[in-house]
């Protein structure tokens, strides 16, 4: 079964971030960059259903600027047997419906069984690339996944995501999209052995020619970035226990109206 | 009506919108003048939550109640509102910020060809256009945003956008559309139910306790939902007390888990790790217990108390059962 897992590289959420001089998009000088998060939960995902399976192929692909690679080659070093990076400046202002267009267009040439993303990303958070994928595919998809088996036959995912107040537990039929969320699994760390024969694996650029795409342009853009603004100075409420609480209920009453 | 700024009902499921809807509402007439609509699919809407849509000031309920739209699918779901919104030409299409309605509104913006502003914490017109913002970069910035044309699709995060007042006697017109309900091609296994607390819902709680590391250990959280009972409060809990066990994964708040903003956020033992701020820097008032004066959170605190939380925490319960006459 070929399983393909789309990830995205993103700052280190330590790491500070700065806004760069055109107001629009960040520092990226001294940046630590990961793997989301949430990609990681897919692609461990991805990792243990071929090894249940006991064979297949697992394909990581990215869209984003020559840096991207490297999130590419952690992937590799993980566990992933190949990597495709979707890798032209046609794509820097992308947005999500453009991302997805594109990575929809890699897997059409690759034709996975299913396909596996992160529910959001956490450096723009916008959560939608796995949902729109579902929808450029015409695919089943399923959010926020806790949990996934699929049949011994390879047609069938049944997948249990989180809702408000529970889960509920669907069979969609494959190809699919699923979304990790946090509590699928546990990503493994890579083996010194995994990293150096990441080195040897497959590592594909593509650009948006090769996949039939022009420069469409994106339906979101971005009009400015700016810091947070910081919060007006708090204060500690001092005092012995009983007084320090007295006082605070008191403020949250009568000067927050917060109760 | 063409031109109108709708809102994807969230509800119950079990026939009642929920009161997130008021904000979204609220915030749609108030950026569109009034010209608010709702739109509902459902398998059961009820007579209290038509007339609880009107009264939060949609001048029109679209009513697709049918019983295959349950539960949500979003392949289900994304082709009626766009079929709809392909006859009636919206301006705007708003969500709130759910697990389903995150997806939902995501495959909306898709099928109509549009951009998405997720998670907004505000919106604004500039002349003929809407700017969205959003945290971003673990809440660190915030970016705004513009479409390229409208529908301007949005999801709008609970508890920021003021709320519509309910107005007695105002009424919505009730309109059922013919659409088509595509066959789905998920199939509804079952439903796992997660034992109530009897507290409010994380995302959506105007107070919010949080127990970090500083907790100790599971068995004591029933200090902070003592506290929770009292105030009304959801308890939640940091990625720390999560990994350890302490605290099943629904309950996290921060980066990878709920991102919340209430009006009163509490937390007890709570260090202040980036990823935590990220999923609650946009609390109204926020206030931090913790032995550790050079605890982080001290510094984005409107309040805080330099001390033993299993102190403080008795003696704050007792001071608002006081205050609440309870």
């Amino acid at each position: 079964m070929k399983i393909l897992v789309a990830i995205k590289q993103v700052p280190d959420t330590a790491t500070l971030v700065k806004v760069a001089g055109d107001a629009k998009s960040i520092e990226t000088a001294g940046i630590t960059w990961i793997v989301s998060p949430y990609d990681e939960f897919a692609l461990e995902e991805a990792l243990r259903i071929k090894e249940k399976r006991g064979q297949g192929e697992v394909v990581a692909v990215t869209l984003g600027p020559e840096r991207a690679k490297e999130a590419l080659r952690s992937c590799l070093a993980m566990g992933a047997d190949r990597a495709i990076h979707v890798n032209d400046p046609a794509f820097n202002d992308a947005d999500t419906l453009t991302t997805a267009r594109a990575l929809a267009a890699v897997i059409k040439q690759e034709q996975p069984a299913l396909v596996l993303v992160g529910r959001q990303a956490i450096d723009d958070d916008m959560g939608a690339v796995g949902a729109q994928l579902g929808e450029v595919l015409g695919w089943p998809c399923a959010y926020w996944i806790m949990e996934e088996t699929i049949d011994a036959d390879g047609k069938t995912v049944k997948a249990a995501r989180q809702v408000e107040g529970g889960l509920e537990v669907f069979d969609l039929p494959l190809p699919a999209v699923l979304a990790a969320q946090k509590g699928l699994n546990e990503p493994r760390y890579p083996t010194l052995k995994g990293i150096m024969g990441a080195k040897k694996k497959e590592l594909k650029d593509v650009k948006a020619a090769d996949l039939g795409l022009g420069g469409e342009p994106s339906q979101l853009s971005i009009v400015s970035l700016q810091a947070l603004p910081p919060r007006a100075p708090g204060r500690i409420v001092a005092g012995d226990v009983a007084t320090a609480v007295k006082e605070l209920v008191r403020s949250l009453r009568e000067d927050a109206k917060a109760i | 009506m063409a031109g109108a700024f709708w809102c994807v009902v969230e509800d119950d499921r079990q026939g009642a919108p929920k009161k997130v809807m008021a904000e979204t509402l609220g915030e749609a007439a108030r950026l569109s003048g009034g010209n608010v609509e709702a739109v509902w699919l459902t398998d059961k809407a009820s007579e209290v939550g038509l007339k609880q849509l009107g009264e939060w000031g949609a001048t029109k309920v679209w009513l697709v109640e049918n019983a295959a739209l349950a539960p949500y699918r979003g392949e289900v779901w994304a082709p009626v509102i766009t079929e709809l919104a392909g006859k009636e030409s919206p301006k705007a299409i708003f969500g709130a910020v759910t697990s389903r309605q995150r997806e939902l509104l995501a495959r909306v913006a898709a099928r109509l060809g549009v951009g998405l502003c997720a998670d907004a914490v505000a919106l604004e017109m500039d002349g003929d256009r809407l700017i969205g913002t959003r945290p971003v970069y673990a809440g660190k910035l915030l970016s705004k945003v513009a479409w390229a044309k409208s529908p301007w699709v949005a999801t709008l995060r609970p508890n920021v956008f003021r709320p519509a007042e309910s107005e007695a006697g105002k009424t919505a017109q009730v309109e059922k559309p013919s659409v088509t309900i595509p066959a789905a091609t998920m199939k509804f296994v079952e439903r796992r139910e997660e034992a109530s607390t009897g507290l409010p819902e994380l995302a959506e709680a105007e107070t919010v306790i949080s127990g970090g590391r500083g907790m100790k250990g599971p068995e004591n959280y029933v200090i902070l939902e003592e506290l929770g009972h009292v105030i009304g409060a959801a308890v939640g809990a940091s990625r720390a007390a999560v990994d350890a066990g302490w605290r099943p994964h629904r309950f996290q708040i921060g980066q990878t888990g709920r991102t919340i903003s209430p009006k009163l956020y509490l937390g007890f033992g709570v260090s202040g790790a980036i990823q935590h701020l990220a999923g609650m820097r946009t609390s109204k008032v926020i206030v931090a217990v913790n032995k550790d004066p050079e605890a982080p959170i001290f510094k984005i605190a409107d309040y805080g108390i330099v001390g033993d939380l299993f102190e403080v925490v008795p003696a704050l319960t007792q001071e608002f059962k006081k205050l609440l006459d309870k």
